[in-house]
């Protein structure tokens, strides 16, 4: 998948500093998005990733994606990555893979590691696109191998071709609990049930139509009240929840399973965007801290942009939208406006507020929403 | 009926788990619907001094997962076991000691031929 070849320009010794009018950091769905834009209106981006192929978790994604066909619908994710990683190659952008940006200091200079060297980045505009990362909840002996993130098993099966467990217990029925319970059994693992502590499945009704078809029980107001083992998981303990999420009494039961999946939702990666003194807001419908922006994705902190879950956790969709928005404000404040970078922005936006109108992104919306309506001055206190 | 164990009572560290014992290729995905593996080039690597098979340019994380292996660190206080959490290199839960250097994520590092890899205990050490 990776497209291209490793940017030697940027691999110089440890006291140059490589300037580059636009620096991407993160190659999944946005920052692929952001490159493709940048480059197509003229702005070479420098694109870097800390994986050694481009597409982020786009790559374990088996499922046809939904929407519209500006973005892929009917197309697996894996597939995804590699229409926008071919899209990339026909441009001028440099890539720089297996390389993390590790913290961004004054002067907007990124350190960068790669394996056996640091690279210096002065970057004139930055998008980040760092993504976000997978949480967990509590409960005893959640750190015992064994209760892995959903996210984690499916690079693991789809990536790797692995299997991490052979009985699974899937906590979590929003559309990431839903899709990876069903690749599990693609993958020749049995999953024992899916639990939601939330009364009503929270993913799509198709996906929790097929798991049903294959006889996997979906429990909501279910929790997961133990994991059981001692060096690694050996069961579970899952009981019903009231109205207020209190274990309902004698409601508790065994099951026996050595993996426990969590799907429970993830967390922007914002650190960078903190160490670049971008306004913070706290916004639970975005899932925590993510950086003010304004509509066309800059930040408080002008030439910073954000684009993807690390801006609000939604999905690849929204953030290949949020990646075409990006690229081209941020292309554009290198070159100046266009009709050509107006289109692309204007069409990004229109189709960001049509997904966000839908009944599934009504929570992305209330979350831009409480954003939109905070002011974008650089306030942290 | 699995042990109930919700007491933080450390475990019996450095055990290897019975699943490690399985052939090493037990965990590989043969047969999918939808996925092709390439096979790839096997490479023999040590886990705690003992061979085993991975392919070359996987994750050492996957190798392990392919291999059986479930416990790949013990903490520095409560002595609990460990494996990779995220798999995608943001969490650290999957620090081991590869080829003596302590806090290799093994989510992302790329397995090679002849590679010691080693259960990290505690926050590792440089030799």
């Amino acid at each position: 998948m990776a497209v291209g070849s490793p940017d030697h320009s940027v691999t110089r010794p440890l006291d140059h500093l490589t300037t580059a009018s636009l620096v991407i950091v993160g190659g999944g769905p946005a920052g692929l998005s952001a490159a493709i834009a940048a480059a197509q209106l003229g702005v070479a981006p420098l694109l870097i990733d800390d994986n050694p192929a481009l597409g982020g978790q786009l790559i374990k994604q088996t499922h046809k994606f939904f929407g519209s066909r500006s973005l892929y619908c009917g197309t697996r994710g894996m597939d995804i990555a590699r229409i926008l990683c071919q899209q990339l190659s026909a441009t001028s952008a440099r890539l720089v893979l297996n390389a993390t940006a590790v913290g961004l200091y004054p002067g907007r200079v990124l350190a960068v590691v790669q394996p056996d060297r640091l690279l210096k980045l002065k970057a004139e505009r930055i998008v980040f696109a760092t993504g976000a990362a997978e949480n967990t909840i509590a409960f005893p002996n959640n750190d015992l191998p064994g209760v892995y993130g959903a996210g984690a098993v499916q690079t693991m099966m789809n990536v790797y071709g692995v299997r991490p467990g052979r009985r699974v217990l899937m906590v979590g029925a929003g559309n990431i609990g839903l899709i990876v319970s069903y690749q599990l059994i693609q993958a020749g693992i049995e999953v024992a049930c899916v639990i939601d502590v939330l009364p009503a499945i929270g993913g799509y009704h198709v996906h929790a139509a097929k798991l049903a078809r294959l006889g996997v029980p979906i429990l909501p107001s279910h929790t997961v009240v133990e994991a059981l083992g001692v060096e690694f998981v050996e069961g579970a303990v899952v009981a019903e929840v009231d109205r207020a999420f209190k274990v309902r009494p004698r409601t508790r039961r065994v099951l026996e399973v050595d993996t426990i999946c969590l799907a429970v939702g993830l967390s922007p990666l914002t650190e960078l965007l903190v160490q670049a003194d971008c306004r913070m807001v706290y916004v639970p419908e975005l899932g925590g801290n993510v950086a003010w922006h304004d509509a066309q994705m800059q930040t408080s902190v002008p030439g910073v942009y954000v684009a993807g879950d690390l801006s609000g956790i939604e999905e690849a969709s929204t953030a290949m939208l949020e990646g075409r928005l990006a690229g081209a404000a941020a292309a554009e404040s290198v070159k100046g406006s266009s009709a050509e970078s107006r289109v692309i922005i204007e069409q990004a936006q229109a189709e960001l507020g049509c997904i966000r109108k839908g009944p599934f992104g009504e929570k992305a919306a209330c979350g831009k929403g409480k954003l939109a309506a905070c002011a974008g001055a650089n306030t942290n206190t | 009926m699995p042990r109930r164990t919700s007491d933080r009572r450390p475990p019996t560290a450095h055990r290897s788990p019975p699943t490690a014992r399985r052939s090493p290729q037990g965990n590989r995905i043969t047969a999918h619907p939808i996925l092709t593996f390439a096979p790839g080039t096997e490479v023999e690597f040590s886990f705690e001094d003992e061979a085993l098979r991975g392919i070359e340019g996987e994750p050492i994380a996957a190798a392990l997962v392919a291999g059986g292996v479930k416990v790949f660190r013990v903490t520095e206080k409560m002595h609990r076991p460990r494996s990779f959490f995220c798999a995608v290199g943001k969490c650290s839960s999957c620090l081991m000691e590869v080829d003596g250097k302590p806090n290799v994520m093994v989510c992302m590092e790329p397995l090679k031929a002849g590679m010691k890899v080693r259960r990290q205990v505690g926050r590792g050490k440089l030799e």
